[in-house]
């Protein structure tokens, strides 16, 4: 071909012309995928995923709170009478049966973080209550006044041993 | 829609004339070499700079407990934090070795002379504060030559008549480099690039009133001027590829040969390495600061080296266009100069012996006598190429482009705008 010919053919460079751009367009967007990695969690963070916490020493009535990924995670040893109670209803706005939320029902585990703001609720009387906005939720975690719209989370744990769990694995 | 849309902006705001004026249509000289291409490329890497660094300064912690093990955790947890950190270390070179490359073009051309002074002068400031801004982030990694480093340079300031003893301490803000020197260092690391961009703006407004220059000194008439978009964006992406393989093969293969191996060892204020360098786009000025056995006398040395660009315009007294390209007397200083420049970097880089102490002062001798020489020289130079004459073909262009510009300078006008 000669070189008038290929100057000419529009086509040609009409197509050259998007062949590179889509090149160089997909290379700076490659380029780009670095720096949004970089901003997800390093790999010391994802080193705090699990954390295990041992349940021997803790009585039925008592609640202890363990940090998992920086969050607070409410353990609580239930007793005999709560249980009964939770088992009997399935919660007040975000109906869920108690059954589906304890892996076993002596024990309840939920991120202690308020579904509605994210502030850390108080345990009161039975149940808990949100000081930021004035939800509450039961024993079993559920949300029985608003304005929260959802049960406290149950995170993903299990039971590593009779008396020792741990939160960040099913 | 589209076509709606700018409209509406059009009338708020200059937008289709001004990318039309300062971008598409902005004339650009049909002749420019790939030597034209080192400006943008030095943009494309403050760019980069500016990039990596803000997303380093997300990981980085300005402490001097924390901050080498900061570099580590970038290294080693960050995600592609190792390649964030060797592409801002990899940039500071490529960085200056773009910078030196647009100045020697500057220079080999003689596109300092007028009308383009403050072009260079404003280069000229741009050049002190990349030296600084790469300074400052040179500390930031705490590692021994961070540490000397900072050490050697803030110590400089003790030539300050009078008050150099506390001109040392307040920079510091300490009585040694320490934890308050690395907190305002990374401060003002992340300020100056901002101030580095408010420079170029003032680079570009006066490039952008004086026009490029060009390989052969003749301002050229409209004619002789092509739109910069697409012939010159696509000359300038071009040299982007060039550029883009050289720099990626030092960041993937070669990262750590721009990085001194001392810098891995934690900043120690109780022991100096035995050899301490800068980096080697300081090593000339640093042998020329070496070279004068007196403390002031060498600062004040060291200060002038790095000053001695801004006085060319004066110093160059020759009317032939072209800087060297038609200067054969022009063209050997300018690579003498060259070549003194790599003898200084080379004795800057090895131990001083008394061998490479007297090398080293013959060879600042040169670098400042070539400076001083160039009044006399280039006038000689003139009046012999004035009674020669220039190449035919250089009278024919410089002849015909004074015709082209001296018919219808309304028309022109107009054309240039266009």
């Amino acid at each position: 071909m000669a070189e008038s010919d290929t100057l000419g053919d529009l086509n040609r460079r009409n197509f050259l012309i998007k062949v590179t751009s889509v090149v160089g367009g997909a290379g700076a967007v490659a380029a780009c995928l670095p720096f949004v990695a970089s901003m997800n969690p390093s790999s010391d963070v994802l080193a705090k995923a699990t954390t295990e916490f041992d349940l021997s020493g803790m009585n039925p009535g008592d609640m202890r709170t363990v940090a998992w990924q920086g969050k607070p995670v409410f353990i609580l040893r239930r007793t005999q009478e709560q249980i009964k109670e939770m088992e009997a209803s399935d919660g007040g706005l975000d109906p869920e049966p108690d059954q589906k939320r304890a892996k076993q029902p002596e024990w309840l585990v939920v991120v202690g973080v308020c579904t509605h703001m994210g502030c850390v609720p108080n345990k009161e009387g039975p149940g808990w209550t949100c000081h930021c906005h004035g939800s509450q939720y039961d024993d079993s975690g559920r949300v029985t006044r608003g304005p929260a719209p959802k049960n406290l989370e149950v995170p993903p744990y299990r039971f590593i041993a009779a008396d020792k769990i741990i939160i960040g694995e099913a | 829609m589209k076509n709606r849309i700018i409209k509406w902006i059009d009338q708020r705001f200059p937008l289709t004339s001004f990318v039309k004026h300062e971008l598409t249509g902005y004339p650009t000289p049909r002749n420019l070499s790939y030597w034209w291409n080192f400006g943008f490329l030095a943009g494309f890497v403050l760019m980069l700079q500016v990039a990596t660094g803000i997303f380093l300064a997300m990981h980085y912690k300005a402490d001097v407990a924390l901050s080498f093990d900061s570099i580590q955790h970038i290294m080693r947890d960050v995600n592609y934090g190792w390649l964030l950190r060797f592409m801002h270390s990899t940039g500071a070179s490529a960085f200056f070795l773009v910078i030196y490359i647009h100045m020697a073009r500057t220079l080999y051309y003689g596109s300092y002379r007028a009308p383009r002074e403050l072009m260079w002068w404003s280069g000229q400031g741009l050049l002190l504060l990349l030296m600084a801004t790469a300074f400052m982030g040179y500390l930031l990694p705490w590692g021994q030559m961070s540490f000397w480093g900072a050490t050697v340079i803030t110590n400089l300031f003790r030539a300050t008549p009078f008050i150099g003893e506390q001109v040392v301490i307040w920079l510091r803000g300490d009585y040694t480099v320490g934890d308050a020197t690395l907190t305002r260092f990374f401060a003002l690391h992340y300020l100056f690039p901002f101030l580095i961009i408010g420079a170029v703006v003032v680079h570009l407004v006066a490039l952008h009133t004086v026009k490029s220059s060009n390989p052969s000194g003749i301002d050229l008439a409209a004619k002789d001027n092509i739109p910069f978009h697409p012939y010159f964006t696509i000359k300038d992406l071009y040299g982007l590829g060039i550029f883009l393989i050289v720099y990626c093969s030092f960041v993937f293969f070669l990262p750590n040969s721009l990085i001194e191996p001392a810098n891995n060892i934690p900043a120690n204020p109780m022991v100096t390495p035995n050899h301490i360098v800068p980096e080697w786009y300081f090593l000339p000025f640093y042998a020329i600061l070496r070279s004068v056995p007196n403390m002031v006398g060498g600062v004040v040395a060291m200060g002038l080296s790095v000053m001695m660009f801004a006085f060319m315009p004066f110093l160059d007294r020759s009317c032939i266009p072209g800087g060297a390209q038609y200067r054969p007397v022009f063209r050997v200083q300018f690579y003498l100069f060259f070549l003194d420049m790599l003898v200084l970097g080379y004795i800057g880089y090895i131990p001083p012996t008394s061998q490479s102490i007297l090398i080293g002062q013959v060879a600042t001798l040169c670098y400042f006598g070539s400076f001083f020489l160039i009044p006399f020289i280039s006038k000689a130079e003139e009046r012999w190429l004035i009674k020669r004459g220039l190449p035919p073909d250089v009278e024919a262009l410089i002849a015909s482009e004074a015709r082209e510009k001296s018919k219808l300078p309304q028309r022109r006008r107009r054309e240039d705008i266009a």
